[in-house]
């Protein structure tokens, strides 16, 4: 069965990813965010978002890759999963486009890095060009983050 | 018709008249000789009878009708009140009570009731005194209704006696309607409405209940007391549509005494059959009766009920607004213009009347959870053989509706253990020296930011010493820290998780009995319970609540560049300190306070602030903070000053921080976190 998906493509480090465009709330520019304590390091913080206070993520610092410098293309994309609002800080957010469902594979153990539970596959697009479709309710897995906590302490 | 519109109007409607039943019947109870209760008690049993036939709900208003029927008697002197009668009646409102439950929870409301009203019957009869623990089983009932089948009952007759004595016209008005009347309820009605409108109804024939549900042929009769004359009668009441016959005969003494005695001639008389039991009694509905209710009632509130959910929309919007007032102010200062700076003081003024508005709009009398106390005690006072005297001072301190609806349950849990295991028994304590009633004490009251709501009893009090022993056999306690414990923290152990057992009741005055659950509810608002004890003179919880639960007033903080919010609720003052003046004791860094030792926080470091550290100043700005009657002073850098600050969560993604229990918006449009100032002190 093959279904056609809208996905917000973006980039991080020298890598490009989607998620579904009906996880996402929207996409904001850098702005402040306020750091909250005792939390793992690639949780930056909360920032107000018209009102709401949202967390905020690295994803790179989430897929334990080195973190990149925010530059003005840096964005913050706001998803929403399992009633959970977080932003994820990546380097940019470009290109929103149709996809089919086809043609999205199964990825191998590791893509770039990441581990194959955080993706819910890989998209072939073109030529040349991968996208790495991400599963945002593992990349949002709260358990996870726990199990980190105890480790730092 | 689509009852579903009604139902929340007669869900609310109907709560409020259970709960002036409840509270009328209390009243009646210490004073069973004022009869003005009696009526007040009458229209609201009246009224909910009304809506629950309206609504469809039968049993209701057929249980209704017979706790009715009791009243009635009541209160026209033929009937005096006694222990059993309010005990049925009681129990008669806590069945009412139970149905509307279920018609809340989607319910039909229907319940086995036969029970209560074969006593409310046997009441009615008078022979309960004899068969009481009998519930008669209603084929006695039905017999019982033969029996004095009579048109009309002695206290009938003898209204209509007195009125012919007095001079005024009784008529007996047979009524037939036509054969193709469709809305039979409602001619009858029309046909009520002249007879009421010149004179009163005494008794028809079938009942007015009957006539509403149409439950009679085609014909109905009326006794009425009227003040004009049999033709203009007549033709008044010709004059609806659809009536087919009408028969109005004058009465007087003779022919009246002739219709009450001999009940079965006159009853061939009439046309419909001769009803159940139920309408033995007949339903006095007279004009008089009808009026007074309008006359007598307290001045309505002029109030309207609004979904809660548009309230917090409401609260949402406006905290909204306040964020960017803030804001506005901000700006207003950067640019200096004075006829800016004019509007947006202004707006500043007006906001804050319209913050204490909307912040009001949330407030509910606390009296909507204490008014189901005094019943609850009267009860438990019963069924465990104890007098008890409640005393509720305080039930119009307001609280936010969040807090009031979550209050009701651990407020139970206290005035239970008081009742239960604080107040002792007559015989006890008439040999410990006390009076024989013993006194629970309900009180709230404002204090600052906060509501306390405080239960005391005069009962046995709390061995501590027995609480000590249990606390340590239960590992609550180490043995060794067992000696430095003062009596008020020995007394607060029976609050700790685990320390609930069953067997604690028979051992140590039955405290500890889910007293953890009552504090983790209480915290879980906000707020904190403490007890303190007097063995043998008494035991008080004392329950200290937060005003409200989304606009708090605080103390704005900045370390280096991050700004913090400290609730102001829990600070106890601000100050310098000389670095010098630091004490160490085991390590910890301590500072003297009031002639107290306290621990000093540094919370750079629990915060792990990357811009900020006290380390190389030498003067230090503190904030003393407390939880319950425990100090602890936190270092800061620099004081920003006081806020209205509106309280946001961290999302369900960030839970559990410790220190941080939220977040607000700045004026700036910034985030600054919330510090916990109850996670500090340990």
């Amino acid at each position: 069965m093959s279904e056609e998906l809208k996905v917000i493509v973006f980039g991080i480090a020298n890598e490009e990813y989607g998620i579904e465009v009906d996880k996402v709330r929207t996409i904001e520019r850098m702005m402040p965010i306020t750091r909250v304590p005792k939390t793992p390091s690639f949780i930056k913080g909360v920032i107000n978002l018209r009102g709401i206070v949202v967390p905020v993520m690295n994803l790179s610092g989430r897929f334990n890759l080195p973190e990149t410098e925010v530059t003005e293309h840096t964005r913050i994309i706001v998803v929403a999963v399992n009633e959970m609002e977080v932003g994820f800080i990546v380097d940019s957010a470009n290109d929103v486009i149709d996809i089919d469902s086809d043609i999205i594979d199964t990825p191998p153990e590791i893509v770039g890095g990441i581990q194959a539970k955080y993706l819910d596959g890989i998209a072939k697009i073109g030529e040349d060009r991968l996208l790495i479709m991400l599963n945002l309710s593992e990349v949002l897995n709260k358990s996870e983050i726990v199990q980190l906590e105890q480790l730092e302490v | 018709m689509d009852m579903n519109a009604y139902l929340s109007m007669f869900i609310d409607e109907s709560n409020d008249h259970l709960q002036a039943l409840n509270d009328n019947l209390m009243r009646l109870e210490s004073s069973p000789e004022d009869i003005s209760i009696v009526q007040d008690i009458f229209r609201s049993a009246h009224t909910l009878k009304g809506m629950s036939a309206t609504m469809g709900f039968e049993d209701l208003a057929s249980l209704t009708h017979e706790m009715e029927n009791v009243l009635d008697l009541v209160r026209n002197d033929k009937l005096k009140m006694d222990s059993f009668i309010f005990d049925t009646l009681f129990q008669g409102l806590d069945a009412l009570e139970s149905m509307v439950e279920d018609v809340v929870q989607g319910g039909t409301g229907k319940s086995d009731v036969t029970h209560i009203v074969n006593n409310l019957a046997n009441i009615v009869k008078g022979d309960y005194k004899n068969s009481s623990t009998e519930p008669a089983a209603s084929a006695s009932t039905t017999a019982a209704g033969q029996e004095n089948g009579g048109l009309l009952d002695q206290y009938q007759s003898s209204v209509l006696k007195q009125s012919i004595q007095s001079g005024l016209q009784v008529f007996y008005i047979k009524v037939t309607l036509t054969e193709s009347c469709v809305l039979k309820a409602a001619r009858s009605y029309m046909v009520f409405d002249v007879l009421e409108n010149t004179g009163e109804v005494i008794k028809s024939e079938p009942s007015v209940e009957d006539l509403e549900q149409e439950k009679f042929d085609r014909s109905f009769t009326v006794f009425t007391i009227s003040s004009v004359s049999p033709e203009e009668l007549t033709s008044k009441i010709n004059s609806i549509s659809e009536i087919e016959t009408v028969e109005v005969l004058p009465l007087d003494e003779e022919s009246l005494a002739t219709l009450s005695s001999a009940g079965t001639q006159a009853a061939a008389a009439v046309e419909a059959p001769a009803a159940p039991a139920k309408t033995e009694k007949a339903e006095v509905k007279s004009a008089d009766e009808q009026k007074k209710p309008a006359v007598k009632a307290p001045v309505a509130n002029r109030t309207i009920r609004v979904d809660i959910d548009r309230l917090d929309a409401l609260m949402n919007l406006f905290s909204e607004m306040l964020i960017d007032r803030v804001r506005l102010e901000q700006l207003a200062s950067e640019v200096k213009r004075q006829d800016l700076t004019d509007t947006v003081e202004h707006m500043a003024r007006v906001s804050s009347d319209l913050q204490n508005i909307v912040l009001k709009l949330r407030m509910v009398p606390v009296d909507t959870v204490f008014n189901r106390f005094p019943r609850m005690i009267r009860d438990l006072a019963k069924s465990l053989d104890k007098k008890i005297d409640l005393i509720i001072t305080g039930a119009d301190t307001e609280l936010d509706r969040t807090v009031i609806d979550e209050i009701g349950d651990p407020l139970v849990h206290l005035l239970r253990n008081s009742v239960d295991h604080g107040i002792e028994t007559v015989a006890e304590r008439v040999a410990a020296g006390k009076s024989e009633t013993g006194t629970v004490h309900l009180r709230a009251f404002h204090s600052g930011n906060h509501v306390f709501i405080e239960v005391e009893e005069d009962g046995k009090g709390i061995n501590a010493k027995k609480v000590l022993e249990k606390a340590i056999s239960k590992g609550v306690v180490k043995p060794e820290d067992a000696g430095k414990l003062s009596i008020d923290e020995i007394n607060n152990l029976i609050f700790s998780a685990g320390f609930s057992t069953a067997d604690v009741i028979s051992d140590i005055s039955g405290r500890g009995v889910g007293l953890d659950v009552v504090r983790t509810k209480i915290t879980s608002l906000g707020g904190n319970v403490t007890v303190t004890s007097v063995e043998g003179k008494g035991t008080k919880f004392s329950v200290q609540l937060p005003l409200t639960l989304s606009i708090i007033s605080a103390m704005l903080i900045k370390l280096g560049d991050e700004k913090y919010a400290i609730p102001l609720s829990s600070i106890v003052e601000t100050a310098i300190i000389q670095r010098s003046s630091i004490l160490m004791v085991h390590g910890n860094p301590m500072i003297k306070f009031r002639n107290a030792v306290i621990p000093l926080i540094s919370l750079s470091k629990l915060f792990e602030s990357p811009s900020y550290s006290e380390e190389h100043e030498e003067e230090h700005e503190i904030i003393v903070i407390h939880k319950g009657d425990k100090w602890a002073a936190v270092v800061i850098d620099e004081f920003i000053g006081q806020s209205e600050i509106v309280l946001k969560t961290l999302g369900k993604y960030l839970t559990n921080i410790s220190g941080v229990s939220g977040a607000t918006i700045l004026g700036d449009g910034q985030v600054a976190l919330i510090v916990d100032p109850n996670a500090l002190i340990k």
